[in-house]
């Protein structure tokens, strides 16, 4: 029987040792793929956090205030001389300092703002008038970045002579980082020492808020009626493919659509939350009706005839039956759209969106930025102290998707049924 | 479950309705709408903030759109809709004049406010550059005159600095700098290609006998990867030319001023550019920057007159001023207060005054 031809077994064997390598090979090299993106994924993180923690703390120099009454004679408390009083006060600390030029580079260790800080305390409070306080106080950006050591003492930044008198504050313990409140109940500001994401957090509340309550009812309107109630046609299939190719829409598209119309047409006010909130919902629309489509397609059609069949109309099965068993995968959908949009800048550019807005936004007219375009801004600051402040907002920005990327996951699994 | 969702979806439209029904009245605004060049963007906006800390009025709202962006909206027309100023890293020209005219936009207020170095800089870990404009177009230019002294035009065939100057270092030449959209661009091909080439006594006669000759000679920058478009962000820049000690790069006076211990500005022909250099101008790369301000919102849109006032205050822009710890460079100080008399009495500006 053995005409030299090896058995269909030996061929299988032979090739067992090779084909087990490969799939060997296959499989790690799938394990490699996720190693390197959490190799990846972990760097981004760490030279973010790595940058981006130390603004967490603002340098502060404690002084002694005396809020003398002749400042305040003249009876307006708005518009009294708080940088005198601040002038003063390091006067005081330094008497060695006379010269005119010395004293200026006195000054200017203390931030700008910190005149403004003494402003809003005495407004709060008339009866520091004549009283003496020990009052810490924001440095300027330099001395921070000095003391965080982002700044080498050669950089020419800071004179001979500053450089002494920080030693001095530093020495007597008048020069201390202080946890960072600023940085989240701020405006934004071009000095670093006073700038702040509270502005563009409630910016992107305000945004992401016009943006669900249009793109929510919109699009599970529309998924309920393509789902549920459309004939199947070619209108159906042309929508149908339209909405698909919608969500592969670069998103700078829909600001240029929301320029010419919006502005354009609507003459709607720029840079305001609520035209930014429309675009951005041109652009989570697809994405909303997609995912509440796929949703609503997972619920069997058992449980429609059965309502169909003890005598239930159609919109009835549809709200009593269908859509609450649906509505887990279309909110899961909604948030993931929604955390999204709260990344994007690119469409907001159009509708003058990103700009230096300090006041913090009251309403959806008020002119408002969002978070990425804070970081943005930031980014293309040439102070030194704002290159933390930036990996700072980038963190807040990740936390916010982060929790909203986590919302979706506990709503799918706390509500999700699978059948 | 149904009246729940119910309920959900009566207060989405409900906050939806009151979302959209004060956008639909466009009121009177009551801050002020700046748009404009990305260079003096740092400037005015420290400006804005010290008038909204101190004025009572509310911070102007400022979008960096650069020059050109900026005057095609200013010049859109007049009404709450629409820009009340722009800021510019070069002068209007005739023709946006024009366009603003046939918008309605009739009486413009012109304001220098000071001036801006551009620099050429490199890493402090290298040694510093020393320059002409002439070095610097030989560099930088797409066809440059026939090394062999022919009067006609070669593609660039400089490798390295050493090539063109023997007092130059051997490294080869890697310039990162801004890509044309930007004002810094326009600044540098202005003031650095064009004199570059002039210094050529032959390209010089082109200007006038083929001007189109002339501004491809001495306008066009090469793209044979030695000069490399790294974007508008200047902080990346800055960041490049450390990591990499051997290429240079090209930003706004105000970057090398935020980074000396980082970077070192190149010498143009013998004159380092350091702030007291620039303001006297003997440091030959520099520019006016300005702002213009639509006359027909003064009065209507509450807080013009007086954030113009804070802008051309001592305190400002003044030698001593802030904005001058910002990195701008004052004017001298007859044509300062002559300035600031002029827009005090918002003088507008005349075409003819353009040449």
């Amino acid at each position: 029987m053995n005409n030299g031809k090896p058995k269909t077994i030996e061929i299988v064997q032979r090739s067992l040792v090779r084909r087990y390598r490969a799939e060997r090979r296959f499989r790690r090299m799938g394990l490699g793929a996720i190693v390197l993106s959490l190799v990846f994924l972990g760097f981004l993180f760490a030279s973010i956090v790595g940058n981006g923690y130390t603004a967490l703390f603002q340098t502060q120099v404690q002084l002694d205030i005396s809020f003398d009454p002749e400042t305040f004679a003249t009876g307006e408390l708005a518009n009294a001389d708080y940088p005198r009083l601040i002038k003063e006060a390091l006067y005081k600390a330094f008497p060695q300092v006379t010269a005119r030029g010395e004293r200026r580079a006195l000054t200017g260790l203390v931030s700008s703002g910190a005149a403004f800080q003494l402003r809003q305390m005495v407004l709060a409070d008339r009866s520091l008038i004549g009283t003496r306080r020990s009052i810490w106080l924001p440095a300027d950006d330099d001395v921070d970045m000095l003391v965080k050591g982002h700044l080498s003492r050669q950089a020419g930044r800071l004179s001979e002579a500053q450089l002494a008198w920080i030693g001095q504050l530093q020495s007597q313990g008048k020069l201390a980082k202080h946890f960072n409140w600023t940085l989240f109940t701020a405006g934004d500001s071009r000095e670093p020492e006073l700038a702040g994401i509270l502005g563009a957090v409630v910016g992107s509340f305000y945004t992401l808020l016009v943006t669900l309550a249009l793109s929510f009812p919109l699009g599970v309107a529309t998924a309920v009626y393509l789902e549920e109630f459309a004939p199947r046609s070619r209108w159906t299939d042309l929508i149908e493919v339209n909405i698909n190719n919608l969500a592969a829409v670069p998103s700078i598209v829909f600001g240029l659509l929301g320029l010419a119309v919006f502005l354009g047409a609507f003459g709607m006010p720029r840079s305001a939350p609520v035209v930014g909130g429309m675009v951005l919902t041109l652009m989570t629309l697809p994405t909303i009706i997609i995912a509440s489509r796929a949703a609503l397609q997972a619920v069997p059609p058992s449980i429609r005839d059965a309502a169909l069949g003890v005598g239930a109309s159609k919109m009835q099965m549809i709200l009593h039956h269908v859509l609450p068993l649906a509505l887990p995968g279309m909110l899961t959908g909604t948030i993931i759209g929604m955390a999204r949009a709260l990344g994007e800048t690119a469409p907001l550019l159009m509708i003058g969106m990103v700009a230096f807005i300090v006041d913090i936004p009251g309403g959806f007219t008020d002119p408002a930025t969002v978070l990425p375009v804070q970081i943005y801004l930031w980014a293309d600051s040439p102070e030194r102290a704002f290159v933390e402040r930036t990996a700072a907002a980038t963190l807040a920005l990740l936390a916010f998707l982060i929790v909203m990327n986590g919302l979706a996951v506990v709503l799918r699994r706390r509500f999700e049924r699978r059948w | 479950m149904l009246k729940k969702t119910l309920q959900a979806f009566a207060a989405v439209i409900l906050i939806w309705t009151g979302a959209a029904a004060p956008a639909m009245a466009d009121a009177a605004r009551d801050n002020l709408k700046i748009v404009g060049s990305s260079t003096v963007y740092p400037f005015a906006t420290v400006v804005a903030e010290q008038f909204g800390k101190t004025s009572g009025f509310k911070t102007p709202v400022i979008e960096s759109t650069g020059s050109g962006g900026g005057f095609k909206l200013f010049c859109a027309g007049v009404g709450v809709e629409h820009p009340d100023i722009t800021n510019a890293s070069r002068r209007i020209k005739p023709s946006e004049m024009d366009t603003c005219a046939a918008n309605g936009v009739n009486e413009i207020v012109e304001v220098k406010i000071g001036y801006d170095g551009i620099v050429l800089a490199n890493s402090r870990k290298a040694p510093p550059l020393k320059l002409t404009r002439r070095d610097m177009y030989l560099a930088l230019a797409r066809q440059v005159p026939d090394p062999s002294g022919a009067q006609k035009v070669v593609p660039n065939p400089y490798k390295t600095w050493k090539e063109i100057n023997p007092a130059l270092p051997a490294s080869k030449i890697e310039v990162l700098g801004p890509p044309p959209t930007s004002g810094t661009r326009d600044a540098f091909v202005e003031l650095v290609m064009e004199h570059g080439a002039e210094s050529y006594d032959w390209i010089k006669a082109l200007k006038k006998s083929d001007e189109k000759q002339f501004k491809a000679i001495s306008q066009t920058v090469r793209e044979d990867g030695a000069y490399i478009e790294a974007g508008e962000n200047d902080n990346l820049i800055v960041q490049k030319l450390e990591a990499n000690p051997k290429a240079a790069g090209i930003f706004g006076f105000s970057f090398l001023d935020q980074n000396v211990d980082k970077i070192q500005g190149a010498v143009v022909e013998n004159v380092s550019p350091t702030f007291e250099a620039i303001a006297d101008g003997s440091y030959p790369v520099s520019r006016p920057l300005f702002f213009y301000i639509k006359k027909a919102h003064v009065g209507r849109i509450p807080g013009i007159a007086e954030y113009v006032k804070e802008f051309s205050s001592e305190k400002a822009w003044g030698p001593d001023g802030y904005l001058a710890d910002k990195g701008l460079i004052p004017m001298p100080d007859a044509e300062r207060k002559q300035m600031a008399a002029d827009v005090a009495r918002m003088k507008t500006l005349a075409k003819d005054a353009l040449k």
